[in-house]
């Protein structure tokens, strides 16, 4: 009889492989989820405050009920995600335990270890994780993300960080790709990543997992941008439910990840849609309330 | 294959999901890859990959460009068709639980994530006579499972509990599982062999 094996890493990153090209939706209510469904997103993220919420909200960001989380899952046959918080790992046993389908360790809720992220290799479930530039993006994977998202700023609007933190882990990675074999270890030292994940992302000039995009992504023109730069696919948070008219924007959204490099089909799409979510420019966010800083 | 020493052109549905897999098993069998989004990137197809994503992703966005009529008419022409994954779902004639078939083309029954979420993903390997007597590894991620096989189709595989997991009808190819995310290019090869058979109708 042959054998079954469950939750290797090949399935954990096939997973994230199957997402490519799609959109990630984040849905408050089993409602939003069919929804979100209906306009062609790849999978939901199941949470009780889009990011903007959190934003205004303040105070402690925890995982989400996990009786909200269920009812989402059973009101939508796409993988649905739920966020626990940085290193938080019981939140991530929990989540597992409901049976979602990717966990994402996020810097949007607060952290719980200012030291530590979860080792990831210990869980079924597999993860996707935030990072700014490579080496955080490799120092996550060598924790067991099968999946990694560059930040950006979750609830703004603004694409500007996004743009940033995908350009600097693409910069990263060409960067590696002119070294000499035997400047790899030094480079694993500077980036402070694991050498293996580094030689790795050198001989494949890309990361080892799929590379997408999130944190201010509110218009097509957004996701077709963060695909031209070298997402595979994007995470759209606060951008369609806090838009006017969140049907027609998620469809939207959804047409410029496929037509990402069709400027007519995006000019088509981008037509007439109404107002985008409530944005805020980066730099009216002092510092000290900026998300993307959480994580190491 | 043809005696034309031009390769053959291999379109991969590429409105979402896992295409570049695809296009890199393609190549490595010596075919030249298409990605497809649109009815116009159908024209002179040799053959073509309906790729694993999200079938009701996929659906919307077939629909959404006219995709839908130019494909169904192309398989009935005689052009060869692998779906994996979502591309058998896309494929089956019928899909438990209500969802409308979208190329209603192989005689089958499929069951949407069938096995089960993401924590039920698994890996096994698998006894494919037509591929030889080596078994193909077998990746299945939220697969569809299938409920029924028709007399039209045939069944190449089956997984360890003995449900049908790969089908032949004709000139479609369909399997519940990744052979793109293994280093095994056998089922490619398989439906490279397939062009150029002459014109004909799919049984």
């Amino acid at each position: 009889m042959t054998t079954i094996e469950r939750s290797t890493w090949t399935t954990k990153v096939g997973l994230a492989r199957m997402l490519a090209g799609g959109v990630i939706m984040d849905v408050v209510t089993a409602d939003q989820a069919k929804i979100a469904e209906e306009a062609g997103a790849v999978a939901v993220m199941a949470l009780e405050r889009v990011p903007s919420d959190i934003r205004k909200f303040g105070g402690v960001a925890r995982m989400s009920d996990p009786k909200l989380i269920t009812e989402i899952m059973q009101s939508t046959t796409i993988p649905v995600m739920a966020k626990c918080r940085i290193g938080h790992f019981a939140e991530a046993q929990i989540l597992e335990s409901l049976g979602v389908d990717y966990i994402d360790e996020s810097e949007v809720l607060t952290p719980a270890d200012e030291e530590h992220h979860i080792d990831k290799h210990a869980f079924n479930v597999p993860f996707v994780c935030g990072c700014r530039d490579l080496g955080e993006a490799l120092r996550r994977i060598g924790e067991g993300a099968a999946m990694i998202r560059t930040k950006g700023e979750a609830g703004t609007g603004d694409i500007v960080e996004a743009v940033r933190h995908m350009r600097a882990v693409q910069k990263g990675i060409r960067q590696l790709q002119t070294m000499r074999p035997d400047e790899l270890f030094a480079a694993a030292k500077e980036l402070r990543a694991p050498y293996d994940a580094v030689k790795q992302t050198a001989e494949l000039g890309e990361l080892p997992v799929p590379n997408f995009s999130a944190g201010g992504v509110a218009t097509p023109a957004d996701a077709s941008l963060m695909r031209q730069l070298g997402a595979q696919a994007v995470f759209v948070g606060s951008g369609i439910f806090k838009s006017s008219d969140p049907e027609r924007y998620a469809m939207a959204i959804v047409k410029a990840a496929t037509h990402y490099d069709n400027a007519e089909i995006l000019a088509e799409v981008s037509a007439g849609l109404g107002e985008p979510m409530q944005s805020t420019a980066l730099g009216d966010i002092p510092p000290e309330e900026r998300l993307a800083v959480r994580g190491w | 294959m043809t005696d034309d020493p031009r390769r053959p052109r291999i379109g991969v549905l590429a409105v979402q999901g896992a295409v570049r897999p695809h296009v890199e098993a393609i190549r490595a069998v010596g075919g030249e890859p298409i990605e497809v989004r649109l009815p116009r990137d159908l024209v002179d197809l040799d053959a073509l990959i309906l790729p694993g994503g999200e079938s009701t992703t996929m659906r919307k966005l077939i629909d959404a460009y006219g995709l839908r009529e130019p494909i169904a008419s192309l398989a009935r022409g005689g052009t060869p068709l692998l779906g994996t994954c979502a591309g058998m779902i896309l494929l089956a004639e019928r899909i438990a639980d209500g969802d409308e078939p979208v190329f209603p083309l192989l005689d089958l029954e499929v069951r949407r994530n069938g096995y089960g979420r993401q924590l039920d993903s698994f890996e096994a390997d698998l006894d494919v006579p037509a591929l030889g007597e080596a078994p193909l590894h077998g990746v299945f991620i939220r697969a569809p499972f299938v409920t029924d096989v028709g007399p039209r189709a045939e069944v190449l595989a089956r997984d360890p509990d003995g449900t049908p997991v790969a089908v032949r009808q004709g000139r479609i190819l369909a399997t519940a599982f990744h052979p793109e995310l293994t280093d095994d290019t056998r089922l490619h090869r398989l439906l490279l062999e397939m062009v150029g058979r002459g014109a004909g109708h799919p049984a």
